[in-house]
């Protein structure tokens, strides 16, 4: 035993010694399947993330090719049902959450003055369980009966007794796909509380470190709900037992209680991140310290603990009692409270700033209207009376692509063009990505508002087929539609043409005005950073909204 | 009052009525439909016809304007900064950074709007909830993809399916363009009395579905193996449409709505209608040929049985079971009978003895056995269904 002890010691000071010499990464394809490095799995998650947004965006070109006219066009209405399910599945757990996890790698150590992340090797880990859970997702469409065809909220019974037999590899990708985004938010975590610079209070750290911090504790409440709600439809399906089902004992409605525990504060996993990022870069472009940054952090927290006491807002139909209802109700408009705070906080912030609105800020500020329009349309849904003509109506496509598109999307299209330079050392074409950017925002406009007025004129969601009255303005939402899958072709060649042929960056500060510390780090960011950690005096010099007192 | 007078008038009363009704619909339909399809292209909720849908209407309406009035004034303030302090124009920037009273007041402020929005939405909930003192009760249940209305102190029931000509449209543009109502007719409607407060009660038989009429202000889920429960008094005669709206399967598109409120004096009659014909349906007893079955059973086949097991038979690998060359269809007749009659439970295969006549359950068996491929050559009587039921 003693000796083993030792060898282990020996493998550990061999290894440190190992670090000391940093030398570069491993050359090819070994890289990155071995690596422990925040960078490079950062890359990684991002690459794969949007690799699976334009797998989910090649879904939603087929939906909205099939709904450009009444009629069906192309396939079966099992095979629309299969890509209305897919496309939200792959969006959120293969694209949105990734997206974050990879700008999290990247970003948190540098805006923290770490190292790495604090779990280096299970940070490897939760990134390549990923490719294989998409892998097995996507398998399913290829199955006998097809893959699953109950929308991403997968409602029991459809989703269980009256499912294909591909449900069960479903469950399965779900129970992976949890366990990644579980080790990833335990690893924020233990990162922002290890390693932080030992000069950086909590109320030092960027915004950007602040929400995520509060994500991960949604992630890691969530997450296990939503592998307890799977788990008990394998149950169901496998296994004899009747949780979901009334015939033995059981009650569809348990099902959705349980689902929407998880989520709920699901969407905010998707949204608080993005407010992290926007806190960042508007102080960037406005040359201005960000306003009320310490109301910015309580509102995220109590976005957080409300969003887990308003998921029964999704099931206001669902046979809830009146008290239940109400409850749900007037909690679910309180949350617009701490969400109103932050739009304001970041108005306030570009009041009298000295604006300059380069791509980051472009897609910064549109997230911020985009989002608001989002928002007002959750009031108008969480109002339980109201929500009785809107719920499961076009209304709410178009609400949650407002807040998950121009929001969440928007705000990771925001990051990459804000830290890319950062990330690879050259500039991209800002020509091209104005371009790209007034041509995304126009399309994807006509694309979801008219969804509105769908909803209003009585079109159900997750239909393949419509009455000849929601013609017009199907067929307006599909163009947008169509136009805006479009400019993710742009945005491809913008962002290879940056990392290949961009115009190198020599400034650290890539935006001048910009505070933080990853602008520290010489660009591109090398492959370690912050063997030493920042002094106090850099940390303050480098926060972005606290200034030291007699400094103007 | 009609329903005072009796039965010897009624008969003539109604044929009246029904021709005055056709010849006025037809009319109306004439006349009317570029109109009508104009008005219901619309922007937003109707007001609709029940005192509900009216109060959802002015609380949408409500939220809406605070809604625009917010964006106005955030948008505004945002806008204007864009514009005049643009470092381009030469803008410094200031320095401010933190204010307590100003994070107080835009978090207060909202708070207020929302108790004020709370206080009518609180009330029209109230009131939409409260089910009780109904005039009448109407059970619905939600099947793979049909509507199922029982009128339960009357002892009338039927199902509502999607109208075949609907049905025919969904590949043929033309067949669609000729159809104002595609995907949104039905071959029973739901016939309702106006002025008088129903209660519906809502379940389902397989995976839960939700029925929702706008005009009517009624939208709720139906359960498998629970009962929920909404209410309306309609205030005038039309017809009111609308769509399952919770994701059911595969035709989960395919299962409209049609309301069509009546006088209270039509509904009564036509109530009574319905109760001969059901009498009449069950009485039917006579011997079929083979040609009238099978002709009488493709009809039925493409109507209940083809949305799943295809049009030509061969189902949907994996999801759906074959009719052609299956065991059951080319098998023992008593097997078939017995499936058709009472369904296969935990899964699509409903029991159809519920929902279709002797003669159609005898017709549609015997075009599955002979037809689609299969050639059993055996025949079912209405007789044998009576008896195996």
């Amino acid at each position: 035993m003693s000796t083993t002890t030792t060898e282990i010691q020996d493998g550990i000071d061999k290894h440190a010694t190992h670090d000391d010499h940093h030398h570069g990464p491993e050359k090819g394809l070994m890289r990155w399947v071995k690596t422990t490095n925040h960078k490079d799995i950062g890359t990684l998650y991002i690459w794969f993330a949007f690799t699976m947004l334009l797998i989910g965006g090649a879904m939603a070109m087929y939906i909205r090719a099939e709904l450009f006219q009444p009629g069906m066009q192309f396939f079966d209405p099992q095979f629309f049902n299969q890509m209305t399910t897919l496309h939200g599945l792959i969006m959120v757990f293969g694209a949105i959450m990734p997206a974050f996890v990879g700008l999290a790698n990247w970003q948190i150590p540098l805006m923290i003055g770490a190292k790495d992340m604090a779990l280096p090797r299970m940070n490897n880990w939760s990134f390549w369980i990923l490719p294989f859970a998409g892998a097995m997702l996507l398998s399913t469409l290829f199955m006998e009966g097809g893959g699953p065809a109950f929308g991403w909220t997968f409602y029991a019974p459809l989703s269980t007794t009256f499912a294909p037999d591909s449900t069960d590899f479903f469950i399965f990708a779900i129970h992976m796909l949890g366990f990644s985004s579980i080790m990833g938010a335990i690893n924020v975590i233990a990162t922002i509380m290890n390693m932080r610079a030992p000069d950086m209070k909590l109320m030092d750290m960027p915004l950007f470190v602040w929400t995520w911090f509060i994500t991960a504790f949604l992630l890691i409440a969530a997450m296990p709900v939503l592998a307890g709600a799977v788990t008990m439809m394998l149950t169901d399906r496998n296994f004899g037992t009747s949780f979901f089902d009334a015939a033995g004992g059981g009650d569809p409605v348990m099902f959705q209680h349980i689902f929407w525990f998880f989520g709920h504060p699901e969407v905010y996993i998707m949204i608080l991140p993005a407010f992290g990022i926007v806190s960042q870069i508007i102080p960037t472009f406005a040359r201005k310290p960000l306003f009320g940054y310490s109301s910015m952090v309580y509102a995220t927290a109590s976005i957080a603990l409300l969003s887990f006491v308003v998921w029964g807002h999704h099931m206001f139909l669902a046979g809830m009692p009146i008290g239940g209802q109400l409850y749900f109700m007037y909690a679910t408009i309180l949350i617009s409270v701490p969400t109103g705070v932050k739009v304001f906080n970041w108005i306030t912030t570009m009041w009298r700033g000295s604006l300059s609105f380069e791509t980051p800020m472009l897609w910064a500020v549109a997230f911020v209207i985009l989002f608001t329009i989002g928002g007002f349309s959750g009031l108008m849904l969480g109002i339980a009376p109201a929500d009785i003509q809107y719920q499961d109506t076009y209304f709410v496509v178009a609400h949650f692509h407002y807040v998950l598109v121009t929001g969440a999307l928007f705000s990771i299209i925001a990051a990459v063009f804000y830290w890319l330079p950062k990330w690879c050392g050259n500039m991209y074409n800002e020509k091209l990505a104005k371009i790209h950017f007034w041509w995304a925002i126009i399309s994807v406009n006509i694309l979801f508002f008219p969804q509105h007025f769908l909803g209003l004129a009585g079109m159900p969601r997750r239909i393949p087929d419509y009455s000849l009255q929601f013609a017009d303005f199907n067929m307006i939402s599909s163009i947008g539609g169509f136009a805006f899958g479009a400019s993710f072709i742009l945005l491809t060649y913008i962002i290879v043409d940056c990392i290949r042929n961009g115009k190198p960056v020599k400034e650290a500060r890539v935006w001048e005005s910009a505070k933080g510390l990853e602008w520290t780090v010489a660009t591109p960011a090398p492959y370690h950073t912050f063997d030493t950690p920042p002094s106090k005096k850099q940390i303050l010099a480098e926060s972005s909204h606290i200034h030291l007192e007699g400094e103007h | 009052m009609l329903d005072k007078r009796f039965s010897t008038h009624l008969s003539f009363i109604s044929h009246l009525k029904r021709n005055l009704s056709l010849t006025k619909t037809i009319l109306l339909s004439l006349i009317l439909t570029p109109q009508l399809a104009q008005a219901e292209y619309g922007l937003n909720l109707p007001e609709g016809v029940t005192s509900i849908s009216r109060d959802i209407y002015s609380l949408h309406m409500l939220i809406f304007w605070v809604c625009v009035g917010i964006a106005i004034l955030v948008f505004g303030v945002m806008i204007w900064s864009m514009i005049f302090h643009r470092k381009s124009r030469g803008a410094v920037a200031s320095n401010f950074h933190e204010s307590t009273a100003v994070e107080l007041v835009w978090t207060l402020v909202p708070l207020a709007v929302l108790i004020a929005i709370a206080f009518p939405a609180t009330k029209v909930l109230i009131d939409l909830e409260n089910t009780e003192k109904a005039d009448m009760t109407v059970k619905i249940t939600g099947y793979q993809w049909k509507w199922q209305y029982e009128y339960l102190d009357e002892g009338v029931s039927f199902f509502s399916n999607l109208d075949k000509a609907s049905r025919d449209a969904t590949r043929n543009v033309t067949e669609r363009e000729k159809h104002p109502n595609y995907l949104l007719d039905v071959d029973n409607r739901l016939v309702l009395p106006t002025g008088k407060r129903i209660r519906f009660l809502m379940t389902s038989n397989d995976v839960i579905h939700s029925w929702w009429v706008r005009e009517l202000g009624v939208k709720q889920d139906a359960n498998p193996g629970f009962i929920n429960d909404s209410w309306a008094k309609i205030d005038k005669v039309g017809v009111y449409r609308g769509q399952c709206t919770e994701l059911c399967g595969k035709d989960h598109g395919f299962m409209p709505i049609v309301v069509e409120a009546k006088s209270e004096a039509d509904y009564k009659i036509w109530i009574v209608e319905q109760k001969a014909a059901q009498k009449a349906a069950a009485a039917g007893d006579k011997e079929w040929s083979k040609d009238e079955l099978m002709a009488q059973g493709q009809k039925v086949y493409s109507g209940s049985c083809a949305s799943c097991h295809g049009v030509t038979g061969q189902g949907i690998p994996g999801v759906f079971p074959a009719i052609t060359n299956s065991p059951i269809a080319s098998g023992d007749i008593k097997t078939h009978i017995n499936i058709v009659l009472h369904g296969k439970a935990g899964s699509a295969m409903q029991a159809f003895g519920k929902q279709l006549s002797d003669s159609d359950l005898a017709a549609v068996i015997t075009y599955e056995r002979n037809a689609l491929g299969n050639s059993a050559g055996d025949i079912v009587q209405p007789s044998t269904i009576k008896s195996a039921r």
